[in-house]
Parts: C-alpha cells; sequence; structure tokens
C-alpha cells in the first residue's frame, strides 16, 4: 500500500532538526507575543461591551461579530499585504524594519483571538453574581474602579481554563503564518519537505510537538480545575 | 481619496470573485466555498456521529481507538491535516483531485470536533430516559436509535450550524494546496492586479463575514426556539 522507506535520523538530529527546533521556538514566540496581546484587548472589548453607553456597546460588538466571523487568513492577509494604505507611513516604517511578516501575523492573531476571549471573559463577568456589583457600587467605586477591583479580578480567575484553551488554539492558528512566509513549525516541516522529499518524517515530527504542547496544556488546565476551582471533571 | 480605495477592481472582477470561470471552466471564488463547506458539513455530520457514539461505547477496545483518534485531530491545527492528506493518500492510493483532499481533509478534522457536540447532547439527555427506555424492554442500541438520538440531534442543532460557520471559514485554508476558492481567487487577482490589496482583502472579508454572520444569526435563533419550546 505505502511505499515508502523510513529515515527518522533526518528529523531527530542534525540540520533538519535545527530549522524543526527554529520553528518550533517561532510558534511558541509568536504565540507568547500574540496571547499576552490579544488578552489585553479582549479585556478592553470586554469591559466595552457591558458598559452603560449604547454606542460603545455597539462598537465592541461589531469588533466582535466582524472578527470571529471572518477567517484568519483572510485577516493575516489584509494585515499583510493590505494594511500599508490604512495605516500611518511611521508605522509601516517601523514594521518594516522590523520584519513585517511577524508583525503582521502577529497583529492578525492578536486582533483574532482577542474576540474570542472578549467573549470568554464576559460570559466569566456574567457569572459573578449581581450583588457583587452592587455591593462595589455603593460602597463608592465607579463602574470601572468595581470592575477593575472586584469583578475582573474574580472572574478572570474563573476564566483561566477557557484562556490556556485559547492560548492553545493561538498556537495552533499560528501555523497559518506560514502562509506570508514566517519561519514556524508548520513552515518548517513543509521546508524539510521540499529539501529532502521526506515529507512523512517532518509532518510526523511537527504533529508529535503540537500534540505534546497540547496534551501538556490540557493537563495543566485539568489540575488548574481540580485544585483552584475545585471542580471534578468528568471526562 | 478615489486613488486611496479603488472599488473598480472589485466590480471588474465581480463575477470571478463569485463563481470562478464558471459557465466555460471549473466553479471557483464564493461558489467553491459553499461547495466545499457544504459537502464537508454533510460528511463531517456522519463522520462525527459516528464517531461520537464510538467513543461512548460500552466497549473499551472500541471507545479508546476512537477517542485517541478524535484528541489526534482536536491537537492537530486545520493546517497540518491538510498537509498530511495531501501527501499521504496519493503516496497510498494514487493521484487524487485538490478538491477532493480538501473535502476529506475538512472532513476528518470537523469529525472530530463534532463528535464531542454529538457525546455532549448524549450526556444533556436525562438519564431516566435511558432507564425508562431499557425498562420496556429495548436493546442498548434501540435505545440510542429510536429515543435518545432523535432527541438529542435536536438540541444539537444549533452546534451544528456554528460548525458549518467554522468550515466556511476553515476553507480558505483550501488555498494552500491550490483550490480556487475566494482566498485563492483574491490572491490571485491581488497577484494580477498588484496595486489594490486593501480593496481586495477587505472585500473578501466583508463576503465571509456576509456569510458567516447570516448563519451564525440562524444558530442563534434557532438556540432560542428549540429552548423555548423544548420536548422534555
Amino acid at each position: 500500500m505505502l511505499n515508502y522507506t523510513f529515515d527518522w535520523s533526518i528529523v531527530t538530529s542534525g540540520q533538519y532538526f535545527d530549522w524543526l527546533l527554529s520553528g518550533l521556538i517561532t510558534t511558541l514566540k509568536l504565540s507568547a507575543v500574540s496571547i499576552v496581546s490579544a488578552f489585553m484587548l479582549g479585556l478592553l472589548i470586554a469591559v466595552m461591551r457591558m458598559a452603560h453607553s449604547k454606542p460603545v456597546r455597539w462598537i465592541a460588538l461589531a469588533y466582535l461579530e466582524f472578527f470571529r466571523n471572518t477567517p484568519l487568513l483572510v485577516q493575516i492577509f489584509f494585515w499583510y499585504f493590505g494594511s500599508y494604505k490604512i495605516l500611518p507611513t511611521f508605522i509601516n516604517d517601523w514594521l518594516n524594519a522590523t520584519g513585517f511578516e511577524f508583525a503582521a501575523a502577529a497583529i492578525a492573531l492578536t486582533i483574532y483571538t482577542s474576540a474570542f476571549i472578549a467573549e470568554d471573559l464576559r460570559s466569566g463577568v456574567l457569572s459573578i453574581p449581581k450583588e457583587q456589583m452592587e455591593a462595589a457600587r455603593s460602597s463608592g467605586f465607579s463602574y470601572l474602579r468595581s470592575m477593575q477591583y472586584i469583578i475582573l479580578p474574580q472572574a478572570v480567575r474563573i476564566t483561566i481554563p477557557p484562556l490556556v484553551n485559547q492560548f492553545l488554539n493561538l498556537a495552533k492558528n499560528s501555523s497559518l503564518a506560514m502562509t506570508i512566509g514566517v519561519m514556524e513549525m508548520t513552515y518548517q516541516a513543509r521546508q524539510v519537505e521540499s529539501y529532502t522529499f521526506k515529507g512523512f518524517e517532518a509532518f510526523t515530527a511537527a504533529t508529535v510537538v503540537y500534540l505534546v504542547l497540547s496534551i501538556v496544556i490540557t493537563a495543566l488546565v485539568n489540575l488548574y480545575n481540580e485544585k483552584v476551582l475545585n471542580v471534578h471533571k468528568a471526562a | 481619496m478615489e486613488h486611496l480605495f479603488n472599488i473598480s477592481v472589485i466590480t471588474d472582477n465581480f463575477t470571478y470573485f463569485m463563481i470562478g470561470r464558471f459557465p466555460h471552466g471549473p466553479l471557483g471564488g464564493v461558489g467553491l466555498t459553499l461547495y466545499l463547506a457544504v459537502v464537508s458539513c454533510i460528511l463531517s455530520f456522519f463522520g462525527g456521529l459516528i464517531l461520537g457514539l464510538l467513543s461512548v461505547s460500552r466497549f473499551p477496545a472500541v471507545r479508546y481507538p476512537a477517542l485517541a483518534f478524535i484528541n489526534l485531530v482536536r491537537g492537530m491545527p486545520l493546517l497540518m491535516v491538510i498537509f498530511w492528506i495531501y501527501f499521504l493518500l496519493p503516496a497510498m492510493f494514487g493521484k487524487i483531485a485538490e478538491n477532493n483532499t480538501v473535502i476529506i481533509a475538512l472532513t476528518l478534522f470537523t469529525s472530530a470536533y463534532m463528535s464531542r457536540i454529538v457525546v455532549a447532547g448524549i450526556d444533556g439527555i436525562p438519564k431516566g430516559q435511558t432507564e425508562a427506555a431499557t425498562s420496556t424492554g429495548l436493546k442498548s442500541w434501540q435505545v440510542m436509535y429510536y429515543i435518545i438520538l432523535p432527541q438529542a440531534l435536536r438540541n444539537m442543532i444549533p452546534s451544528f450550524v456554528n460548525q458549518f460557520v467554522s468550515l466556511i471559514k476553515d476553507t480558505s485554508l483550501a488555498f494552500i494546496v491550490g483550490v480556487s476558492e475566494l482566498t485563492h481567487v483574491g490572491t490571485q487577482i491581488n497577484n494580477r492586479t498588484m496595486a489594490f490589496p486593501t480593496e481586495i482583502f477587505a472585500f473578501i472579508a466583508i463576503i465571509y463575514f456576509i456569510l458567516c454572520f447570516a448563519f451564525t444569526s440562524l444558530s442563534r435563533w434557532l438556540e432560542q426556539r428549540l429552548s423555548w419550546s423544548k420536548a422534555i
């Protein structure tokens, strides 16, 4: 059926191993940069989504709906190919100087993921009893300060598992950055394939890395659920 | 301002964006995007149903392989799944059309996610239903087929529609193996015209948004209706 000789030494040592390793480092770097900025942006959008002023709520809602209902790939292409027309010149210059592929991918991943994180945070906030907000307001905190000191610290605590899952999604989604030439994990696997025709070894190596990443992260989430939130999940 | 946002690149290529070279050549653009999404959705409905049922089987020899497969696929990026299919299947079975490569990859990927919806749907049906059905003398597959699944599937409809929305977005990855769906058509026109990437990719984003938002709204509407008239 499959007429193919496997040669695993290609991906376990030497030059191609170094490529895959550098790919993994780029994947992790891209995911780390994007998750931090996506969290901050998502927090802002979530607070806007629950604000009292209607226009602010609508802006947040439009943002959420638009970026969640558009493919990430198209967003990456938009920022990579199309953003020079809508960004100020000095930002364009800075981006071109710093390696635009990475920045464009990070911007796209940040914005895409922030929309999902905002919804996770919002459901976290909604699960905090209303009395918490009322008590905070009646003891003299403003809306934003009540959010900052009373509601968000509790909401973030129970939102950590979905947030970690978003990080996992982000790490997987960052593979799309290869389409604009960011040399992350999938890009390097593809690269090894085209240099050596040893595609199966290269893809297996990349797949194993992604799997280990998701197994480790899922295990951490389960541990957090049990130890910190005292939730005992069945499966 | 005209030189800033030039919509003539959109209007000139509008039919190409929508259906590719269709009447005289293969289907492309939005038409192909929807074709890929609909076919993969139907296939992965059955794939998800089968995987979901296998993964709640009483027999460990059935349950564990199914769970292993589901978790394997869910741990991988879709792009990786596409590459696997793209390289593995031709090596095993000879040449396969790119469209079918993508449909197979999307189906495998989405089935794994759909199976989780199926399991959640089955778990959502009260235990009393199973007990009542078993005590009337039905065999366990009959309980599943006649009692549990009909109710569970109904509750799953909104999640299935959401999965279809994800599929519409995921078809954009078909671009990577040269299938001329909407995103690929956009990059083609962008390469040919060179000067209007902002317009082209903003337009494509809006098209995807209209498609996905319509189905997202449908799913929300269904969710409200179904929860309002819940059978049990």
